[in-house]
């Protein structure tokens, strides 16, 4: 980690106007499960600026291999190669270390290996759709996967989920904990996505949409597609201004 | 003109769907073989932890009377003298027998969650003054376009939980049941309502 103190401070207000409402009628099943009440705000306490820790050690070594995770020995996942990578920040700018990631995700024909799931596309037998990784010392993380497809989901008559991989991210302090989704540069369907439009604003969806990388697209193997996540920021604690407990 | 800020804007949250088994619990929804047991699933405790053993059940229930039977939800505690297993705890070293961390996904048919874990001491506020026992939880699911934050008090505390700064921040004093486990035994109690008469009070924190 950067800080060599343990960092301390309450974490910036979260900028609720660019996430989106509880209520989105446009996404049908909000309806019922959005909370009505106003939301009371809460200073951050010892409860929330703390948080669990992943060690690096609670990782495998295929973990954040998903073309081969769940194949058998041998055999690899079908679809398109791609490594996506990037830091976890917080809003300081700051690399987040030892953030753990997780990931899950359809298959290239846009199905999820789940119980639930009756999309008449073809499961993969050699895909089993989620990974995982701790972020370095910097907050940086990579995973190779393959394209996820979009797909159909019963909501309107005929929406379509563009292609997206969700993300789950812990912070430093539980008040971070974040899921979300990325969606990949010129998917035209992003833009008539009800998920995608319950977030307000236009500037903050395109934080979720990661652009092409060929910088890092490795020749004649796999492209790369950069997705950086932010986290909530902290305040300094430069001096202690009010007395803790014990 | 002044110099500019430069702070990040945070990444917006998207609703964790319907199959966020697959990437946080996947054994739980048949996937097995890649990681060998899911992330935050069984007792909290182990042997040697300290502290009182105890059960929380619950259900998240949506604006209908229906239990979520597709939420996660996650918990996050001190141990029984009140430390965080964290390295922003900087008052002392907590139980290294206790991570205080645990996630369980509602059962697919029931929407039940239930976490064995241990009954956490009391924090102090940002004031000094104590907070009462609570665990934290935070609760994700399709529909739920962001994680949803609140705490669970113990029944079992009144006299604590009549002196907790949170509780007595909450306006609508009506609210403040919808904050408090009902212990019966070592079984406490935890129905979360997203909505209705008795809906949950959730923190923006």
């Amino acid at each position: 980690m950067k800080n060599t103190l343990p960092e301390t401070g309450g974490f910036f207000a979260r900028d609720r106007a660019m996430h989106p409402p509880a209520l989105t009628p446009g996404y049908k099943t909000s309806v019922l499960r959005s909370p009505q009440r106003a939301l009371i705000s809460l200073e951050g306490t010892k409860s929330e600026i703390t948080g669990p820790v992943f060690g690096h050690n609670m990782i495998n070594e295929f973990d954040n291999d998903l073309i081969v995770n769940y194949a058998k020995p041998g055999e690899m996942a079908i679809g398109q190669r791609i490594l996506v990578h990037g830091r976890v920040l917080d809003e300081r700018g700051l690399g987040v270390a030892g953030a753990l990631v997780e990931f899950w995700q359809a298959n290239a024909g846009g199905r999820y290996r789940h119980k639930k799931e009756t999309y008449l596309a073809p499961l993969d037998p050699n895909f089993g759709g989620f990974g995982r990784c701790v972020t370095d010392e910097n907050g940086y993380y990579w995973f190779k996967t393959i394209k996820p497809g979009p797909y159909p989901w019963p909501n309107g008559v005929n929406d379509w989920r563009p292609a997206h991989i969700h993300f789950s991210v812990f912070g430093h302090g539980f008040a971070q904990r974040l899921i979300t989704q990325m969606y990949f540069e010129g998917d035209p369907l992003i833009w008539i996505c009800p998920i995608v439009k319950t977030i307000p604003d236009e500037e903050a969806i395109k934080r979720l949409v990661a652009p092409l990388d060929m910088n890092n697209t490795i020749p004649m193997d796999m492209r790369a597609y950069k997705f950086d996540i932010v986290l909530r920021g902290r305040r300094s604690t430069f001096f202690e201004n009010r007395k803790e407990g014990n | 003109m002044v110099q500019p800020l430069n702070y990040l804007k945070e990444s917006p949250s998207q609703t964790a769907g319907p199959y966020v088994h697959i990437g946080c619990t996947p054994n739980f929804t048949g996937i097995h073989g890649v990681y060998e047991t899911d992330l935050g699933s069984g007792p909290l405790h182990n042997d040697k932890t300290r502290g009182e053993r105890i059960t929380i059940r619950g259900r998240v229930i949506d604006g209908s009377g229906t239990p979520l039977r597709d939420a996660l939800i996650e918990i996050w505690q001190a141990d029984s003298d009140g430390f965080y297993n964290s390295p922003s705890e900087t008052r002392g070293t907590a139980d290294p027998h206790f991570a205080g961390w645990g996630r369980c996904p509602a059962d697919m048919t029931t929407g039940e969650f239930v976490f064995e874990t241990i009954k956490p001491g009391r924090v102090p506020f940002n004031d000094g003054s104590l907070m009462a026992p609570h665990v934290t939880l935070w609760i994700v699911a399709r529909g739920i376009n962001i994680g949803l934050h609140t705490r669970m008090y113990f029944s079992d505390e009144e006299a604590a939980n009549a002196q907790d700064p949170i509780l007595n921040r909450i306006e609508h004093r009506v609210r403040v049941p919808t904050l408090i486990g009902k212990r019966e035994g070592d079984t406490v109690t935890f129905d979360i309502h997203l909505q209705g008469e008795n809906e949950t009070v959730f923190f923006d924190i």
